[in-house]
């Protein structure tokens, strides 16, 4: 089985203070960990568990310059085959549609019976690159899985619906699959894994060299162009109700009326 | 991924590893908050080691991972080193059982072994199968090891070995013990198997530090070992001390995982508890200790790193192991006592780590040479005069 895993090195924004860049248009990025996706994560575990189920090549992707490196590494040392950086400077200021433009210029030159990509990122969290790349592929999609098995030919997904529901469908190979969180538990990173893959090639590719004209992705090809970013207003104080259960309840609904939230 | 922990980095000394040393040191930082971090307050209460975690760092990779072959990682010493670090930023129980098993048991099976010991031993232990323990230290000689009172004498083919030895981590959980005894009057090691006749593991109980981590006495009464259980390679003190150096080396690493996980609990409480309607980090006293604590770990985050480099080239002597392993212990205490202070009587439960961090380390600036006996092998360098001896 061929199996594609699109990933992503996103920063850790949980406990940072953020800050926008001096162009106004980004974060600076000086004092930011980054590490690959979460959601992407879980897409890796899927991948390499396809394949020592059922045999096969795990090959990772990425968009991204020589520091996204490491998050293919880090896939390699879990147990993906080979991966591929697509690196190159047309590829930035990229929305989510040049990015899915980028991997499936990619992604339709190899074989593959299943592509799996993170349902969203920690970083950008619009979630469309998986919708976009499938239907450039021209193969169905299940977004949202939470699990997943495939059996000749055919996969069995459970994916979130709306209304906190889940539901089982089936979908034929080829097909892409977004990776919610609970899809699997994560393996740790061996350290014999990072030692086995630490002289391991990574392929990089340029527009060019996927056949892509430098206007047809990054931010000349995007279709959503970024005009700012900025902090959300620092907002009023908290207010701890004081007093018995009770009262304090009294004072929350009198606080919601107020503010017509009944 | 949900883990609220950020290591102190001031100067980016991140920038001086290799993608490979980070990403070790990542994946490990990442088991310790997910798998030990829940459960480490419960086992340092009920002084155990937790043991179900032992293949689990197997897998991991973490035992006698400078090692090469037999089922060992071979890493750098810098990688080598940020294992230790991250271990220890969990407990110094944590790093101690893996700094026993690497340094002190696999690397001298490794330096000194026969080819039988290394393919019967080492690859077992690699996995967390075997474990071990190192039989230097007794009641009575501890500074001063070369006093050594435990004996091996020959009989026929076998050696019989008497004595006790005490302080012995890991002791009682080890299936085999490097125990150091003199034979005629020279010291040679001996791999004792457990449940050999007359070998016995004893914990010693009641410890203030350490709580969560095997500390024995073992016992050695008439205890007949083949001459094939014999460390062929190597012959007096030289010996242990070399494993030391090893050890001292993840000390010196280790401690600084300690005092950064002492520094971001006392930071991140300093923002968030209010006094006189202020975070106490708008004190200047305040404010003055997390400074101390932030340029101690950065300077000895460049000192081991230094270290680790010297190690890979080869130029790295014991008493440059000293420096760092005094000096890391020493800033490691001081931060957790200042971390103590900045928690105010919070600092006292083990609802936060510091105070278990400070015990420990009360061990840890004690074991494998004493802040003192460092500072005589530093000073020795320094000046050719012995101050030991």
């Amino acid at each position: 089985m061929d199996i594609i895993v699109c990933i992503k090195r996103v920063p850790d924004l949980a406990e940072a203070g953020l800050e926008i860049a001096a162009d106004g248009r980004g974060l600076r990025t000086e004092d930011l960990d980054f590490d690959i996706n979460e959601w992407d994560d879980y897409a890796v575990e899927a991948a390499v568990r396809l394949k020592e189920q059922h045999g096969g090549v795990v090959t990772a992707i990425t968009v991204g310059d020589e520091d996204a490196e490491e998050v293919l590494r880090r896939a390699l040392a879990m147990g993906a085959d080979q991966a591929i950086l697509l690196d190159d400077a047309a590829f930035a200021g990229a929305d989510p549609f040049a990015i899915a433009t980028a991997l499936h210029a990619c992604i339709r030159s190899l074989p593959f019976d299943v592509v799996l990509c993170g349902a969203v990122t920690s970083d950008g969290a619009s979630g469309q690159v998986g919708g976009m790349l499938a239907a450039l592929l021209d193969v169905p999609q299940v977004a949202l899985a939470t699990g997943l098995e495939v059996d000749g030919g055919r996969a069995r997904v459970r994916h979130e619906v709306e209304g906190g529901l889940e539901r089982e469908v089936e979908v034929a190979l080829p097909c892409l699959i977004t990776a919610q969180s609970g899809l699997n538990q994560p393996r740790y990173v061996s350290i014999r894994g990072i030692r086995k893959v630490a002289d391991v090639a990574i392929a990089a590719r340029s527009a060019g060299d996927l056949g892509l004209a430098a206007t047809a992705v990054g931010e000349a090809g995007s279709r959503v162009r970024l005009e700012g970013l900025l902090l959300p207003p620092a907002g009023k104080r908290a207010e701890i109700l004081e007093g018995s259960l009770d009262a304090a309840v009294a004072t929350l609904v009198e606080r919601l009326r107020e503010r017509g939230g009944l | 991924m949900s883990d609220p922990y950020k290591a102190l980095d001031y100067l980016d000394v991140d920038e001086l590893y290799t993608d490979e040393e980070r990403m070790i040191r990542d994946t490990v930082r990442s088991w310790v908050s997910d798998r030990f971090l829940p459960i480490i307050a419960e086992h340092n209460r009920a002084a155990t080691f937790p043991t179900h975690l032992i293949p689990e760092l197997g897998e991991l990779g973490v035992y006698g991972a400078s090692l090469q072959g037999y089922g060992c990682a071979g890493l750098s010493p810098v990688a080598s080193g940020l294992i230790c670090q991250e271990l220890e930023r969990g407990d110094s129980g944590l790093r101690s059982f893996v700094s026993v098993q690497g340094s002190l048991c696999m690397y001298p099976i490794h330096a000194y072994g026969s080819e039988e010991q290394k393919q019967r031993y080492l690859p077992k232990m690699a996995t967390g199968e075997l474990i071990g323990c190192f039989g230097l230290t007794e009641a009575d000689f501890g500074s001063n090891p070369g006093g050594l009172l435990t004996k091996a004498v020959r009989d026929g083919d076998h050696y019989v070995i008497n004595g006790s030895k005490y302080w012995i981590t890991n002791g009682s959980t080890a299936d085999v013990a490097v125990v150091w005894a003199k034979c005629e009057g020279t010291i040679k090691g001996f791999l004792v198997d457990k449940g050999t006749r007359g070998y016995q593991g004893k914990p010693i109980k009641n410890k203030f530090s350490l709580r969560a981590s095997d500390t024995s006495e073992l016992v050695l009464e008439d205890v007949r070992v083949h001459r094939s259980q014999l460390l062929p390679g190597v012959e007096g003190l030289r010996g242990p001390l070399s494993c030391l150096t090893q050890a001292r080396y993840g000390i010196a690493f280790g401690a600084i995982g300690a005092a950064q996980a002492a520094f971001d609990e006392a930071c991140r409480y300093s923002k968030v508890r209010i006094q006189f309607d202020k975070p106490i980090a708008r004190f200047q006293l305040v404010q003055n200790k997390l400074v101390w604590m932030a340029s101690e770990i950065t300077k000895a985050q460049l000192m081991c790193w230094k270290l680790g480099k010297m190690k890979e080239a080869g130029t790295m002597h014991h008493y440059h192991v000293s420096m760092a392993k005094r000096n890391s212990c020493w800033m490691a205490l001081e931060c957790c006592r200042l971390g103590r202070d900045i928690l105010g009587a919070n600092g006292i439960t083990d609802e936060y780590q510091v105070m278990r961090h400070m015990c420990n380390l009360e061990s840890v600036i004690t074991y494998e040479g004493t802040h003192d006996i460092h500072g005589l092998i530093v000073g020795r360098q320094l000046t050719g005069e012995d101050a030991i001896l």
